[in-house]
């Protein structure tokens, strides 16, 4: 049988092997075949069955008070999704607190849902067929604010008080490879083995690594939020558990997407 | 993840937070962004919350590149290091160098998610280039590549670069580089290993 | 009941576009869990695309196809507001079946 005239482009992983085979290739030129890669990948983006996922999570009646999440409250009014996440975290009147878009999601699951917060943060971080419905959640509401300029404003005493400590907290060293998030994130045109490393304490670099976050992770076929990027940037600094939704987790987040500001959100993106 | 242990980070946060002024001063900064690290992590395999405690030169450490340390206080730093270097006692410094390109190869040892029982490696590729074939190297340190070629391997060099591996901030203070030897993260035998990585003749690193 | 694919159908330059994201472990059978036991073998085996009724593509892959597949393919003959259905059928014999409209 004559096959139709295909192009069929699958997701693979087998493509980058090749260029490792030869010794006399340049470091940077692996790099910049990896990125063309990465942009080949983007056209049907996985991120795409999340997003479609929370926002039938967002609409439907759920928990003990049998609510949608459509009343929730994400800093732009009741039920504004759009241009949401641009402008997280901020400080939140009925909390008093400055709060990221999940610590956002699990506050309006217990007071409009009724869950318990345990119930709501049974599972952050999904697995195959353990789903997060949070990262579900999450993929759709920051697909809303897709091409919005980055607008963290530092109005609040609150919110000026979060960047300051997530400065701070930015710069700590400790654990036994005394390791910071400066270590590998404070200067530019650096990169470990050949992931490149956006400086996220400048603008351009910040911008870069902030508007990046939700993405699918290929290496694990997972959607992944910040939250999830905070959390195994401590593993790997070889710190205890970063504990969700944490105030250190919020203050990082506020210091980091203000350093964002600017720039046109671009996630959910897709990355190794 | 525990409600209580939410609840918790969130009600601390709620009265320290209220607590606070509209302007902190940076050293007012420094201890509430201590208190909330300490109350943001749980322990979680081998990562136990004491991981969480700074010494001198990681409290010393924590600053931005605009803050420079003052001359006394990084040889301050770089003298109780150095103090802190123990070397072989059978005065050998070299191991073997094939060995030592897989401690520089493996990047496990000492996450949570790692298991306390096997060896640690270095991750040394993660930041150096080291020998030429390996063309997936990092930049945050110098390439390494013919370190033994142009330095030789005379004993003061050896001890230079045991002493480099085991605490890097005997020799430079706030070194990006963990201190393997000091913080337990490299054996003796592994650190002789990456030793001669860089100082053997027969390594590729110096051919 | 497995989860809806995402298909993108355009017409353009003669000939039809189609996308579709498809959601689906495509566990290859041989890795192994934390434990030490294989994960069992759950990928896709046939994918059909019809245009109309007739099929314009027929595929048969295997565990080598990554996680949450991406097809991309294009055939000749197709008009504005025809239907295609897109259907995948797994070794365990779980089916999906999805359609969408040429625009």
């Amino acid at each position: 049988m004559k096959p139709p005239s295909i192009s069929t482009l699958l997701a693979a992983s087998g493509a980058a092997a090749a260029l490792f085979a030869a010794a006399q290739v340049h470091p940077q030129s692996a790099v910049d075949e990896i990125a063309k890669y990465r942009q080949q990948l983007q056209d049907g983006n996985p991120a795409e069955l999340w997003e479609a996922r929370g926002e039938g999570l967002w609409k439907q009646k759920r928990g003990p008070k049998n609510a949608s999440l459509e009343q929730c409250n994400l800093g732009k009014g009741p039920g504004v999704v759009k241009g949401a996440y641009a402008e997280l975290p901020r400080h939140f009147a009925d909390a008093d607190r400055v709060m990221d878009l999940e610590t956002r999601l699990v506050h309006c699951m217990v007071t409009i849902q009724g869950m318990k917060p345990e119930d709501a943060t049974k599972r952050t971080f999904g697995s195959g067929s353990n789903r997060s419905d949070i990262e579900a959640l999450t993929a759709w509401i920051t697909s809303e604010s897709k091409g919005v300029v980055m607008n963290v404003a530092l109005r609040h005493a609150k919110e000026k008080e979060a960047y300051k400590l997530g400065e701070k907290i930015f710069y700590f060293r400790g654990g036994p490879h005394d390791f910071a998030c400066a270590t590998c994130h404070g200067e530019s045109g650096k990169r470990i083995r050949l992931q490149d490393l956006p400086n996220l304490t400048e603008k351009a670099g910040a911008q870069l690594g902030y508007t990046t976050w939700p993405a699918y992770r290929v290496s694990q076929g997972e959607l992944r939020t910040f939250q999830w990027r905070l959390y195994d940037c401590f593993r790997q600094q070889r710190f205890p558990e970063l504990i969700f939704g944490s105030e250190a987790s919020i203050a990082l987040t506020a210091f980091l997407a203000r350093n964002a500001n600017g720039a046109a959100f671009n996630a959910p993106a897709i990355k190794r | 993840m525990k409600s209580e242990t939410y609840f918790i980070a969130g009600l601390a946060a709620l009265a320290s937070i209220a607590a606070g002024c509209a302007s902190m001063s940076d050293q007012e900064a420094a201890e509430k962004a201590l208190q909330i690290m300490k109350a943001s992590f749980k322990e979680r395999g081998q990562a136990k919350l004491d991981r969480l405690d700074q010494d001198e030169a990681q409290k010393l450490c924590s600053n931005p590149p605009s803050v420079t340390l003052p001359k006394d206080v990084a040889e301050r730093i770089e003298k109780a290091n150095l103090a802190s270097i123990k070397y072989p006692a059978d005065g050998k410094l070299m191991g073997d160098w094939k060995l030592g390109e897989r401690i520089a190869q493996t990047g496990v040892g000492k996450q949570f998610s790692d298991d306390p029982k096997q060896p640690s490696g270095a991750n040394c590729y993660a930041c150096h280039q080291i020998s030429k074939a390996e063309i997936s190297f990092g930049t945050i340190g110098p390439s390494l590549y013919n370190y033994g070629k142009l330095r030789g391997a005379s004993e003061p060099i050896q001890r230079y670069t045991y002493g480099r591996i085991y605490n890097s901030q005997a020799f430079t203070a706030c070194s990006n580089m963990p201190r393997f030897g000091h913080n337990g993260i490299l054996t003796e035998q592994q650190m002789k290993d990456v030793t001669a990585l860089l100082l053997d003749p027969a390594s590729p690193v110096n051919r | 009941m497995a989860d809806p694919m995402r298909i993108r159908v355009a017409a353009r330059d003669g000939m039809v576009n189609v996308r579709v994201l498809m959601s689906h472990e495509m566990e290859t059978g041989q890795r192994k869990d934390g434990a030490g036991n294989l994960v069992p073998a759950h990928y896709i085996r046939n994918v059909t695309a019809t245009h109309q009724g007739k099929t314009v593509l027929s595929a048969q892959w295997g565990p080598a196809v990554a996680k949450n597949p991406f097809l991309e393919f294009s055939f000749k003959g197709g008009q504005k507001g025809d239907k295609v259905v897109v259907t995948w059928e797994d070794n365990k014999g779980e089916k999906r079946s999805d359609e969408a409209t040429i625009n």
